[in-house]
C-alpha cells in the first residue's frame, strides 16, 4: 500500500486504535485534514480553541486510560495548544500531540506561522519529535504512542512539516507493531526483596498510613490497592489526583490530605510511624512545609518514576516499579502471612483517628438561605447517585468538589492538579462525554474559570454532548479572594468577578438549556431538573454565598498539624 | 562537591538542548559541558561537570536518565577516573619575558604552538586543576586570551561505557 504522509498519519492512528482526534485546522495541516476527510474510522472533533483540544484529549485519556490525541496547525495553533500539553504533562497523562510545521526547506527562516514548536514544548512534554523524512513518519508515530503510554505516562509532541504530508509523494506503508528503543526502557517490575522489606516494616507499624496518588489511578491499580488496605486494616488518605482509587465511602478512608485536606488525614500524616506512599509525588500542596513532614515516619515509596523518589522528601524504602504489580505482589506477601499487623496498636491508632474525625472538620452552615457551595456539591452527589464523571476547574469549587463528592471509583474525578489550569473543566468534560456518550458528566466550575473556555459550548452543541455544567457562582475568584482575606487583610485586589454575562441567556444563545437557582430550598429541585434533560447540555448557574471559604486550610509554610478549621479560628 | 558525569546519548538533533534545558529548568548548575560524536555514528558522548549536594547530584543523574535520548550515564567521580582538558592560552611575550614563559611552559609540559614578536600561544593539557595552576602561575598582565575545552573524562580500568 502506497500512501502520502497525510494518509500515513490517519492510517497510523487507525492502526493504533484511535477513534477520536480533537483538533483545529490550519495551513500547515491541510494535507492531513484532507486525508481525514476521505475516511470514516477516525472521528475528528472540531473544538473552538486549541487549548480546548488539549484538555479534551486529556479528559478523554483520564477517563478511559487510553492515550488522547490532538491535532493542531503550526505557529498559533501550536502555541495555543501549549497550556493543554503542559496540563497533561504535570499530571502524567498519556497524550499524542500532532502539530503542523512549515515546510522543511523554510524552517528557520521566520516563515509565516513558524514557531519552534519542539523548542517551546520541550520543557512540558515527556518527549518530542520533529519529523524530517517521510520514511520516518510511521515509526515516529509508533514511538510516540509507546513513550506516551508506558512508564510514567505523559504527552508526546510530533511536529510535522507540511512537505512531509504532501499528497503528491507516496511511499509504501508499514506500521511497526512494536518498537524497541535502546535509550528508553521503563521499569516493568518492582524488586521483590524491597517489597518484602517494606511488608516487614508495615507489619511492625503502630500508626501506619497509606498516602496514595494519581499513579494508582493511572496504572488502574484501584483493585489491588483496595484489597491491600482492607486486608491490613490501615487508614488511607488520597491526594487530589488519587481520589476514587480507594472508595470515598470506604471505611478506612480518612479523606483527602494536604492544604485543604481533612483534619484527620493531615493529623494522621503528622503522627504516623510508617508512611506507605503509592504513586504519589510529595507535591508541596500535599506535604506542607517539608521540614515538618511526617516527622516520625519510616517512609516507603512505590513509584514507576525513579526521579520521584527522594525528590522532595527523603525515602527509606524505595520500590521502583508499576504500582499495580507492586501492590499485587505486596498483597501476596501479606497473605502468605509470615507476620501479622499489630492489631492492638492499630486499634489504638483508630481510636485516635476517630477522635480527630469527631471534629467534623468539613461541617458548614446548612441553615442559611444563601446556597452554600458545599451543599451544591452534596446535592449533585445525591442527584447523580455518586456515579457521575465530575470534571472541574481551579479554585474553591474544585476543592469543594474534591471534598464533598465522595468518589467511589477511579477515573471519575477529572481535574488539573499539577498545573492548576482554569479553563480545563468544560473541554475535559467533552473528552469524557465523547468516550462515554451515555454517562452522566458534570462540570463543577466557577464563574471565572468557565469563561476561560466558554467558547466550547458551541463544540458541545455540534457533537450533541449532554454535559451538565454546575457553576458555583460566588462573583469572585474565590480562591484568590480567600488568600487575600487571610493574608492581605481583605484587600481584594482584582479578584472580583461580578461582571459576567447572563449565563442563562449566553447558554441559550449557544443553543443549550440555561438555568439559575439562588435559594437553598430550590437547589435540589433545580439539580434534578438539570439532570432530567438527558440529551441536552444544561448550564445551571448556582448563585452561592460569596463569602464562603475552603476549610480546613494549612497555611503556606506550615506543617500538617497546623490547620485553620473554621472562620475566625486559630491554628489548631 | 564537584562531579563529572559522562553521558552516552542518541546523536539526535536537540539532544544537547534537552540536557541544557533540564539544567536551567531545574536550577542545577553546569560548570562545563562538552559534546562530540563517538566511534558509533549514532551516539554522542557528553561530559558534564556540575556541583551540588549528594541529593542534588542524585536528582541530576535521575533526571538525565529520564531523558528519552539518554542511553547510558555514569558519574565518573564515584570511581577511579581520568580527566583531561585542553587549554589554548595566548600570552604577551616580549623579549624580557620570553625565557621565563618558556620555562614555565616546560614545567607544565605544555607546547608553544604559535609565535610572534610579541606573543606566544601555548597549548596545555591536563586535569582542570593543572590548567588553573598554570593560569595562576603566569603574570595576569601577560594573558591576552584563554580558551578552554572543558574537561572530558573516562573511567579507569579495562571497562568502557558502552551499549
Ligand atoms: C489560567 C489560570 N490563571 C490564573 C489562575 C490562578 N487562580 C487560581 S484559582 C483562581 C480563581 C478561580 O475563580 P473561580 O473560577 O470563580 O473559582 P472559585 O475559586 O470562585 O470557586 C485563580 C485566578 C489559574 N489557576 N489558572
Ligand atoms: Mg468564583
Amino acid at each position: 500500500m502506497e500512501l502520502s504522509g497525510g494518509e500515513i498519519i490517519v492510517q497510523c492512528l487507525k492502526d493504533e486504535g484511535v477513534e477520536h482526534v480533537f483538533g483545529y485546522p490550519g495551513g500547515a495541516v491541510l494535507h492531513i485534514y484532507d486525508a481525514i476527510f476521505k475516511q470514516k474510522d477516525v472521528k475528528h472533533i472540531l473544538v473552538r480553541h486549541e487549548q480546548a483540544a488539549g484538555h479534551a484529549a486529556d479528559g478523554y485519556a483520564r477517563a478511559t486510560g487510553k492515550p488522547g490525541v490532538m491535532l493542531v496547525t503550526s505557529g498559533p495553533g501550536a502555541t495555543n495548544a501549549v497550556t493543554g500539553i503542559a496540563t497533561a504533562f504535570m499530571d502524567s497523562i498519556p497524550m499524542v500531540v500532532l502539530t503542523g510545521q512549515v515546510p522543511t526547506p523554510v524552517i528557520g527562516s521566520d516563515a509565516f506561522q513558524e514557531v519552534d514548536t519542539v523548542g517551546i514544548t520541550r520543557p512540558c512534554v515527556k518527549h518530542n519529535f520533529l519529523v524530517k523524512r517521510l520514511e520516518d513518519l510511521a515509526e515516529t508515530i509508533k514511538k510516540a504512542f509507546y513513550i506516551a503510554t508506558t512508564g510514567r505516562p505523559g504527552p508526546v509532541v510530533i511536529d510535522i512539516p507540511k512537505d512531509i504530508t504532501d499528497p503528491g509523494v507516496k511511499i509504501p506503508y508499514h506500521y511497526p507493531s512494536k518498537v524497541r528503543m535502546r535509550s528508553y526502557n521503563p521499569v516493568v517490575k518492582g524488586h521483590l526483596g524491597q517489597i518484602k522489606k517494606a511488608v516487614k516494616i508495615m507489619m511492625e507499624a503502630e500508626r501506619p498510613v497509606f498516602y496514595t496518588g494519581g499513579g494508582v489511578v493511572l496504572d488502574d491499580a484501584a483493585k489491588p490497592l483496595t484489597d491491600l488496605v482492607d486486608t491490613l486494616g490501615f487508614p488511607i488518605t488520597q491526594t487530589l489526583m488519587g481520589l476514587g482509587a480507594y472508595p470515598g465511602s470506604g471505611k478506612h478512608f480518612l479523606g483527602m490530605l494536604g492544604m485543604h485536606g481533612t483534619y484527620e488525614a493531615n493529623m494522621a500524616m503528622h503522627e504516623t510511624d510508617v508512611l506507605i506512599a503509592v504513586g504519589a509525588r510529595f507535591d508541596d500542596r500535599v506535604t506542607g512545609h517539608v521540614k515538618q513532614f511526617c516527622p516520625d515516619a519510616t517512609i516507603i515509596h512505590i513509584d514507576i518514576d525513579p526521579s520521584s523518589i527522594s525528590k522532595n522528601v527523603r525515602v527509606d524504602i524505595p520500590i521502583v516499579g508499576p504500582v499495580k504489580q507492586v501492590l499485587r505482589d505486596m498483597l501476596k506477601v501479606v497473605n502468605e502471612g509470615e507476620n501479622n499487623p499489630k492489631n492492638q496498636a492499630l486499634k489504638q491508632w483508630w481510636e485516635q483517628i476517630e477522635k480527630w474525625r469527631s471534629m467534623d472538620c468539613l461541617k458548614y452552615d446548612q441553615s442559611s438561605d444563601l446556597i452554600k457551595p458545599q451543599q451544591a456539591v452534596e446535592v449533585l452527589h445525591k442527584v447523580t447517585k455518586g456515579d457521575a464523571y465530575v470534571t472541574s476547574d481551579v479554585g474553591q469549587h474544585q476543592m469543594f468538589a474534591a471534598q464533598f463528592y465522595r468518589f467511589d471509583k477511579p477515573r471519575r474525578w477529572i481535574n488539573s492538579g499539577g498545573l492548576g489550569t482554569m479553563g480545563f473543566g468544560l473541554p475535559a468534560a467533552m473528552g469524557v462525554q465523547m468516550a462515554f456518550p451515555k454517562a452522566e458528566v458534570a462540570v463543577v466550575t466557577g464563574e471565572s474559570s468557565i469563561q476561560m473556555c466558554i467558547q466550547e459550548l458551541a463544540t458541545c452543541l455540534q457533537y450533541e454532548l449532554p454535559i451538565k455544567i454546575i457553576l458555583l457562582n460566588n462573583g469572585y475568584m474565590g480562591m484568590v479572594r480567600q488568600w487575600q482575606e487571610f493574608f492581605y487583610e481583605s484587600r481584594y485586589s482584582q479578584s472580583g468577578m461580578s461582571v459576567t454575562p447572563d449565563f442563562v441567556k449566553l447558554t441559550e444563545s449557544y443553543g443549550h438549556v440555561g438555568m439559575r437557582v439562588d435559594k437553598t430550598k430550590d437547589l435540589e429541585g433545580a439539580m434534578k431538573e438539570a439532570f432530567s434533560h438527558k440529551d441536552r447540555l444544561v448550564f445551571l448557574d448556582v448563585v452561592v454565598d460569596p463569602a464562603e471559604n475552603v476549610y480546613p486550610m494549612i497555611a503556606a509554610g506550615k506543617g500538617h498539624h497546623e490547620m485553620y478549621l473554621s472562620p475566625g479560628s486559630e491554628l489548631v | 562537591m564537584r562531579h563529572i558525569i559522562s553521558i552516552l546519548m542518541e546523536n539526535e538533533s536537540g539532544a544537547l538542548a534537552r540536557v541544557a534545558n533540564l539544567f536551567t529548568a531545574r536550577g542545577y548548575n553546569i560548570e562545563s559541558l562538552t559534546v562530540a560524536p563517538t566511534e558509533d555514528q549514532s551516539l554522542s558522548r557528553m561530559t558534564l561537570v556540575t556541583r551540588g549536594s549528594d541529593e542534588i547530584i542524585e536528582q541530576i543523574t535521575k533526571q538525565l536518565n529520564k531523558l528519552i535520548d539518554v542511553v547510558k550515564l555514569v558519574d565518573l567521580t564515584e570511581g577511579g577516573h581520568l580527566e583531561r582538558e585542553m587549554m589554548l592560552i595566548k600570552l604577551r611575550a616580549e623579549r624580557t619575558q620570553r625565557e621565563e614563559i618558556k620555562r614555565l611552559v616546560d614545567i607544565f609540559r605544555g607546547k608553544i604552538i604559535d609565535v610572534t614578536d610579541t606573543s606566544y600561544t601555548v597549548e596545555l593539557t591536563g586535569a582542570a586543576s593543572k590548567l588553573n595552576a598554570f593560569v595562576e602561575a603566569v603574570n595576569e598582565e601577560l594573558i591576552i586570551e584563554v580558551v578552554r575545552t572543558g574537561p572530558s573524562g573516562i573511567g579507569r580500568g579495562p571497562k568502557g561505557l558502552g551499549l
